[in-house]
């Protein structure tokens, strides 16, 4: 099963590898990562979203914490979350298929930032559905490059 | 007052009470030599390699409790110090390395004698540092001993730039460590104890199953009050060896793959397992399917990670075994419910008494070729149980655990989890540092004494009296054993015909040697060797033919031994 996790880490040297390794080490999945700091410039956050069945989740979570910079630790599995992705994607804008591409941006409520000749630049956010979504519809008309930041997620409520 | 850093961490292991380093010098720490060689206050031990030193380190802080320290230069020195780092992070001991860097300049430039040891040693570490600046030279300093000595105990290391310690700043040791990531919990949840205390209390068949957590906990006592008030079976992993008195009645002896028999039946027809600061490690559980069927497990351990790792466990309980086991002591000791329990557990005993009474360790000493386990047995006889045992990796550490009685915690030295060969004599010299009125012996195979034995150099240098015995098989004794046993006896490159004579090789680093080929002899060649000044190495040419039993063999399960 997929969980989404938060670690809330010192923003310290070497503190990602100690996260990354520990997966690696331990033969743990990560399917995505993302890292950023927070208000407190000492503190970075981590969004992890790895699998596993309920015993290899649990030693996920317990062997975060052991870390010593590790500072807290959240499985969001079960409880009421925003999740979004963000996703850049260039795709072919022909003749033929540029007002299919603004369709979809205007359906999908993307964002075009960049324009070349024959190609278009667009920008997206949301949940993990949308944006498979958004990419399978754009599939078709020809994905030229596509980088996503990989999921991050908020608790809902206060 | 303004210090450099090399003094800055001298002054802050003086300050801290540390009185002894191993180590080895080199480019990126001639500061802190220079440092040292002013210093009254610390001890520095030359070793002769810096997996030894690190290993020194570990015997010293298993003998003593305390914690090993260990000092190397950059590159080369640093990655000696990995085996050493891996064998203390499998068996959680408190040993905390230094490494001198390059100037943080040339960090990253493939500089001389540069190595990522930081890098390297994440996986082998608990924690571990690269000093930026010289100011937090002292709290980093602060901090290693404390999270290497803290919770489950483990290495720690510190990577120190030789700008760092060129610098000067104030010397500011911090009285408190405050690490907001790290808080270990000693305190056993109080209803979580009880709970155990009761499922405990429904069994008929109940074991104790001890581990090496029991040593670093200084737990001994209470397991052993524990056990005695409801007269609770109990066995040792190897790592627990001594956590309870061996020749105890109630003790079952070391169980899993080389275990007795007694205690990989006990275990198996259990009906509530013990589990204290042990973590079922796939050499005490064989095929983990098959593991204690029939046991409900109550698990107690420092490391919340330990728990339901290998094994489903029916209560849970984090914390230190000290505080949990006074709880159930607390919770049993004088009451009714206790005297039923062991009323009703006699039946369970009388078992497990009859096992041991038809399958004990055994081996039969004819008049041929020397056998090991006789040559250990006497070992045991001549120092009454008195010494400090370190061993090797192999057929020589099995031995070592099945016929030697453990009495006493921190007397039986071994690489357990990592299986170091080359560990012994290093953790003997280490253990004879903390412990310089014991006698310490270092049981050894002809293979592992190979690997570290130009630490033979320290202990003559330093007059440190360790004895090493060698049972000499001409071969590496366990990896053949296997071959023997499942590769239809091809013994591929386990036959070691190139042997050094040891007694020589002895003499040639200033020791004295002793050497026994008949059985007849062994004793009196031991009790020579034993009382000799100095370190010894005492070579037994012992029967190459000779394996360890009981086995069970890899993947099986406990109850499937193979006896003799």
């Amino acid at each position: 099963m997929r969980h989404t996790i938060a670690v809330l880490v010192e923003n310290e040297f070497g503190v990602l590898s100690r996260v990354a390794g520990l997966f690696s080490g331990r033969g743990f999945n990560i399917e995505s990562l993302c890292v950023a700091e927070t208000t407190d410039p000492k503190v970075s956050r981590m969004t992890i979203v790895t699998s596993g069945n309920d015993q290899i989740i649990e030693q996920i979570l317990k062997q975060l914490n052991k870390l010593v910079p590790v500072l807290k630790v959240i499985d969001f599995t079960g409880t009421e979350t925003v999740d979004r992705e963000l996703v850049l994607v260039k795709v072919n804008a022909d003749n033929g298929n540029k007002a299919e591409v603004l369709r979809l941006v205007d359906i999908f409520r993307a964002k075009i930032v960049d324009v070349a000749p024959r190609c278009y630049t667009i920008e997206m956010t949301g949940g993990e559905g949308k944006v498979s979504a958004f990419l399978q519809m754009l599939r078709p008309i020809g994905i030229k490059e596509v980088v996503r930041t990989g999921k991050i997620a908020i608790s809902r409520g206060a | 007052m303004q210090m450099t850093g090399a003094e800055i961490f001298v002054r802050a292991l003086a300050d801290l009470g540390v009185d002894i380093v191993f180590g080895y010098p080199g480019g990126a720490v001639l500061n802190i030599y220079d440092a040292l060689f002013k210093n009254t206050k610390v001890r520095h031990l030359l070793c002769r390699h810096e997996q030894g030193a690190v290993h020194m380190a570990d015997g010293y802080a298993r003998a003593s409790g305390k914690t090993g320290v260990c000092l190397v230069t950059s590159g080369p020195g640093a990655t000696n110090t990995v085996t050493g780092l891996a064998t203390a992070y499998m068996d959680s001991i408190p040993v905390v390395v230094f490494t001198g860097q390059v100037p943080t300049l040339l960090i990253g430039n493939d500089a001389f004698q540069e190595a990522d040891i930081v890098g390297i040693s994440r996986p082998c570490t608990k924690h571990n540092y690269l000093v930026k600046e010289t100011k937090d030279l002292a709290r980093i300093v602060r901090e290693a001993f404390y999270i290497a000595s803290t919770g489950r105990p483990g290495p720690v290391l510190v990577d120190m730039p030789k700008d760092v310690l060129t610098t000067p700043a104030e010397y500011d040791l911090p009285k408190e460590v405050s690490l907001r990531g790290y808080h270990p919990n000693y305190e056993g949840h109080p209803r979580q104890v009880e709970s155990a205390v009761r499922m405990l209390l429904t069994a008929e068949r109940p074991v104790v199953y001890a581990g090496g957590g029991v040593i670093l906990s200084n737990a001994s006592p209470e397991l052993a009050e524990l056990a005695r008030q409801l007269s609770l079976p109990v066995t040792t992993t190897l790592m627990g060896m001594g956590a309870f008195p061996g020749s105890d009645p109630l003790c079952l002896g070391m169980l899993g793959m080389h275990g007795t028999y007694t205690a990989n039946m006990a275990i198996s027809h259990a009906d509530v397992i013990l589990a204290v600061g042990a973590r079922f490690d796939d050499r005490v559980t064989g095929k983990i399917d098959e593991f204690a069927p029939h046991a409900r497990i109550i698990h107690v351990d420092i490391d919340p990670t330990s728990i339901q790792k290998n094994v489903p466990v029916d209560i849970p309980i984090v914390g230190d075994l000290k505080d949990v086991l006074r709880k159930m002591i607390r919770l049993v000791k004088g009451k009714k419910e206790a005297a039923a329990f062991r009323e009703k557990t006699l039946a369970w005993r009388g078992q497990i008494a009859a096992w041991a009474k038809t399958h004990p360790l055994t081996y039969k000493q004819g008049k041929g070729k020397i056998k090991p386990q006789y040559v250990v047995e006497q070992i045991y006889r001549i120092t009454k149980g008195n010494a400090i045992i370190t061993t090797e990796v192999g057929q020589n550490q099995m031995w070592a655990a099945q016929f030697y009685t453990y009495d006493r915690p921190r007397t039986f030295l071994s690489s357990g989890g990592l299986g170091t060969m080359g560990y012994g004599l290093p953790a003997a010299i280490g253990a004879q540092v903390a412990m310089p009125e014991r006698l310490v012996i270092d049981i050894a195979g002809d293979g592992s004494i190979q690997m570290n034995i130009q630490e033979m150099a320290t202990a003559v240098q330093y007059r440190i009296p360790v004895k090493v015995v060698i049972l000499n098989n001409g071969a590496l004794g366990m990896v053949r054993q296997w071959q023997e046993l499942f590769f239809q006896g091809k013994y591929s490159q386990t036959c070691l015909p190139q042997i050094p004579d040891f007694v020589r090789l002895a003499e040639a680093y200033g020791a004295k040697g002793f050497r026994a080929t008949r059985h007849a002899e062994v004793p009196d060649v031991l009790r020579k060797g034993f009382a000799a000044e100095g370190p010894v190495l005492i070579d037994v040419v012992v029967d190459p033919g000779e394996m360890v039993y009981p086995m069970v063999p890899a993947g099986a399960p406990l109850t499937k031994m193979l006896l003799v």
